[in-house]
């Protein structure tokens, strides 16, 4: 995600490392770089003048001259600065306490409001919650018909008055029709509308004045550029915005965005989108997106997701058989299903640290590959699952033809395993049960 | 297109006025410094073109550019800065062929028209369709984004509000069966031109990137020749990701040229200006409003004096 901005910063913190002390010559320079980092990274320019500022405040005086690593001291510096930018913590939604919470969506078209509806709707069905999506684009066209098909897709009710009907009038009938259907969350998906659009503005000051929704997110595409900062000025002047939906965060967008959204509206990221599927939608974490930002990876949101998803017994299990590098196959194929549970495998990947870093850029991963992998492996006995090195010439055909695959793709199989054996082998031993690595070997693979 | 050029600059400059006033203002306070050109100057315009999202590199270059001919030619005063840079932007802008013809050498005009999610795209293809059918040209669309809900519903209300046919299969289908359906009856109907849309997909993702070069070789299979033009529809919104997102669609297909839609909010679009630099992609249409009329040729004097005038 932030992986260029990082490289970027690293080239800056290394022409400090190499120099044992922090003089102000080469924070000077240092801060240059950064500079020029986070404007490619379109931050807005502003925004980034304060920034840096900040951060040279933050450093000359007493941090400068005792400092004995002064790359780590910057990096630390950076970071806390980009923390204290993005805001404090994790912010949940806003929840009424008599029901129904009203969410509304707003923004600029094409940002994914409609996606980030069946997102919502989807990921609060699973907290429990009986959302109802209610159609209020009546501009573009299909829209309302989108987000019946979104509804269905996540099991969730959905509503609308129609193309014909005023939005404000379907915004305002959701109440009662979520009440007749016992919903407890309506999410009103509103059309996209320039910022500079004094007729949308005011629908949509309408629809806000006579729901009075609970929460009001401003949803922006993480590859916006300058203009970020325009748009969401105006959108939080005309309505009283509590939060913004970052989505398309998949791309190799710098994601600057992120950092004047939250300086200009004042308000915190309380979701990222991270893909197009439903559950791909993820709780914004400033610390960890300042991580990501200095190329410290992702592990915490990784292992967050893992823990929803995988059978902690199992998990447990495996790291044991890993330590003792006695897992087989049958190990192999197990992990393998539960991480499918988790979401797409190249998502996955992107979030250990290092691993784009190490690939040159974002990790793609053939879906297509498990399903192979899972078919020749169920085509092997339990002998051959446990012991592979059984696993012979006529064998190898045997299982290339019970599969559908070729002896090649057998062997290349085979061949991934012993890797990937020896890998985790290495790794239980190099670094323990404990730290970085320890939390990583926590994880099914 | 097809529209005279007489009018062009006034209607851009009407549609554009929201993008430019903010941009003018700068320009202004930039150049108004009391008519002598110090750092002062230079620094204003590297936050002006910046804020337009220029990137760090193309204006870099450019105010050293300007910093340089300033020296050279003794440039003492704004105005006549402003000329300068005014004709390098344009210099920049210029090369390529940013016409569209909308026509083959042989059968239907192919036009395959892909890009990131939420672009614009089939509203692009809406707008176009409504342009051809009232330029006397034959259309058909080819609803080839199988994957996004509804969005073979949304096209084909723009087929019913422009009266011109579609080519659909079911949602989910395969989007290379779709193209190549809709080129085969392009061909068997023997209309102008095809415009084919694709599923907004982001450039990172390698199989979805494999898939749009399997759409573009089996309508060149159809239909020998085709696509004649790939369109990138880029939101005038994007920052510097949208030079690698012109990056990566180019090199995964032979893209022709580059229509830059949403010009009728406060972004300024300036990333095509890198796009242009960097990697010799013409723009050749501009969406400055919702209106059908809306969609403009480019054309590169006049997008920067409507910018900046």
């Amino acid at each position: 995600m932030f992986e260029s901005l990082s490289k970027k910063l690293e080239r800056a913190f290394k022409n400090i490392r190499g120099q044992g002390k922090l003089t102000e010559k080469n924070m000077k320079d240092s801060l240059q770089e950064i500079r020029l980092a986070l404007l490619e990274a379109d931050v807005n320019y502003k925004v980034v003048k304060q920034f840096v500022a900040d951060v040279q405040d933050a450093a000359i005086g007493q941090h400068v001259l005792d400092s004995i690593q002064p790359g780590q001291q910057i990096v630390k510096l950076v970071h806390d600065e980009l923390v204290k930018l993005m805001g404090g913590g994790n912010e949940p939604l806003k929840m009424a306490q008599t029901p129904p919470t009203i969410i509304m969506l707003v923004g600029l078209q094409g940002q994914g409001k409609t996606t980030t509806a069946g997102k919502l709707a989807f990921h609060l069905k699973k907290k429990g919650h009986k959302p109802l999506l209610v159609g209020a684009d009546v501009y573009r066209p299909a829209a309302i018909k989108q987000l019946e098909v979104v509804a269905g897709q996540a099991g969730v009710e959905s509503f609308s008055l129609g193309e014909n009907a005023d939005p404000v009038d379907t915004c305002v009938m959701a109440r009662g029709e979520a009440q007749m259907r016992g919903c407890d969350v309506i999410l009103l998906d509103t059309a996209g509308r320039l910022h500079v659009d004094g007729q949308m503005m005011d629908e949509v000051r309408r629809i806000h004045a006579q729901v009075s929704p609970h929460e009001i997110l401003f949803v922006a595409n993480a590859m916006t550029g300058q203009d970020a900062v325009n748009s969401a000025k105006q959108f939080n002047d005309a309505l009283p915005l509590t939060g913004v939906f970052l989505t398309q965060m998949d791309g190799d967008a710098r994601g600057g965005a992120a950092i004047s959204l939250i300086t200009v509206t004042g308000r915190p990221i309380k979701f990222i989108g991270t893909g197009e599927k439903l559950d791909a939608i993820q709780a914004f974490h400033p610390r960890r997106m300042a991580d990501q930002i200095l190329g410290m990876g992702d592990v915490v949101s990784l292992v967050e997701k893992a823990q929803e998803v995988v059978d902690q017994e199992k998990a447990l299990q495996f790291q044991e058989k890993a330590r003792k590098a006695s897992w087989d196959l049958e190990d192999f194929l197990e992990q393998m299903q539960q991480v499918k549970k988790m979401g797409s495998m190249g998502e996955l990947l992107n979030k250990i640290p290092g691993m784009s870093k190490m690939m040159g850029k974002d990790v793609e991963f053939d879906e297509d590959e498990l399903k192979y992998t899972e078919a020749i492996i169920y085509s092997m006995t339990p002998k051959e699952r446990h012991n592979p090195k059984v696993i012979n010439g006529s064998r190898r055909r045997r299982i290339a033809d019970g599969s559908g695959t070729s002896v090649q793709d057998v062997n290349r199989l085979l061949k991934e395993f012993q890797q990937t054996k020896k890998m985790v082998k290495q790794m239980m031993k190099g670094k323990g049960g404990k730290g970085r690595m320890g939390n990583r070997a926590r994880l099914p693979f | 297109m097809t529209e005279p050029r007489r009018g062009v600059i006034g209607r851009l400059r009407e549609r554009l006025g929201r993008t430019r006033s903010g941009l003018v203002e700068n320009i202004r306070r930039v150049f108004s410094g009391g008519g002598a050109v110090g750092d002062e100057v230079f620094d204003g315009l590297e936050e002006v073109l910046i804020e337009a999202d220029l990137g760090v590199d193309t204006t870099l270059s450019i105010v050293e550019h300007m910093r340089s001919v300033a020296k050279e030619r003794r440039i003492q005063d704004a105005d006549a800065l402003y000329e300068v840079l005014k004709q390098e932007l344009t210099t920049i802008l210029e090369p390529g062929d940013h016409a569209l013809r909308w026509e083959a050498d042989s059968g239907p005009h192919v036009t395959l028209v892909v890009g990131v999610n939420g672009s614009g795209k089939t509203t692009t293809i809406g707008k176009l369709a409504a342009h051809l059918t009232a330029a006397g040209k034959s259309v058909l669309l080819g609803a080839a984004d199988t994957f996004r809900a509804a969005a073979v519903e949304q096209l084909t209300i723009w087929s019913e509000r422009t009266g011109v046919p579609i080519i659909k299969h079911q949602d989910g289908a395969d989007p290379a069966a779709v193209a190549y359906d809709a080129a085969d009856a392009a061909a068997a109907r023997g209309v102008d031109c095809l415009l084919v849309d694709t599923a907004g997909r982001l450039h990172t993702k390698v199989n979805l990137m494999e898939e749009l070069k399997k759409i573009q070789r089996v309508v060149g299979k159809r239909l020998p020749g085709a696509p004649h033009d790939v369109l990138l529809v880029l939101d005038a919104t994007t920052g510097q990701n949208g030079l690698q997102q012109a990056k990566l669609f180019t090199e995964a297909l032979n893209v022709t040229g580059v229509a830059l839609t949403k010009l009728d909010g406060t972004a300024k679009g300036g990333i095509v200006v890198a796009i242009q630099k960097q990697l010799g992609i013409p723009i050749k249409l501009i969406g400055v409003g919702e209106g059908v009329d809306d969609l403009q040729p480019f054309n590169a004097a006049d997008f920067v004096e409507a910018l900046f005038a």
